[in-house]
């Protein structure tokens, strides 16, 4: 079990950098806000199942927290974003 | 014990599928909407069956609650931020929707 969490973390590990690198690339655009979303789920699995790897029955608290920041977290990308579009005409870059 | 350790590793193998599954659309759909639908749905459905494989390897009754509500409060955010994104997404310029297409 502890073999197979390691495998899956590694495996979500590279997910979220994929996506992170994906997400950065593009410049301006609703795209950005895409990566709280990611960080939302994934961060959220991450923890889950590095803890169980562990075998660190607290990770599941950290799971929760990352959980409330990542609502918190897309909430505030939203409105930093909107806020842009209505200076400016165009958002980010 | 090595019953649910199969079931437990088979749930995670599946949620990491639909991880997977989530990043690929995300790098190859072409429309912004298709993408948020991809990262929306799919990764929600891995970190279900995550919280699953967890679940079943947990010690108490009262960290499987603990989980189940992780589910949902991610569930909740994850739809909330959602429409947030869709609906700015919506209200921006056209130049700014344009030049997320390829």
């Amino acid at each position: 079990m502890t073999t197979v969490g390691w495998l899956v973390a590694c495996g979500l590990l590279l997910n979220i950098a994929i996506g992170l690198g994906f997400l950065t690339s593009r410049r301006g655009g609703a795209d950005s806000l895409l990566a709280a979303l990611l960080l939302g789920t994934t961060g959220v699995a991450l923890a889950l199942v590095l803890g169980e790897a562990v075998g660190e029955q607290r990770a599941v608290d950290i799971a929760l927290v990352f959980a409330l920041l990542a609502a918190v977290l897309g909430v505030a990308f939203v409105r930093r974003g909107w806020f842009d579009s209505d200076e400016g005409g165009g958002c980010g870059s | 014990m090595s019953l649910v350790d199969a079931i437990s590793t088979l749930l995670l193998a599946v949620a990491l599928f639909f991880f997977t599954a989530g990043t690929v659309g995300l790098l190859r759909l072409p429309d912004f909407h298709s993408r948020l639908h991809a990262l929306t749905k799919a990764d929600n459905v891995g970190l279900g069956f995550t919280v699953l494989a967890v679940m079943l390897q947990a010690e108490a009754w009262a960290t499987v609650f603990k989980l189940a509500l992780i589910w949902l409060l991610v569930l909740a955010a994850g739809a909330t931020v959602c429409f947030l994104i869709a609906e700015r997404a919506r209200l921006a310029d056209a130049a700014s929707i344009e030049r997320t297409d390829p």
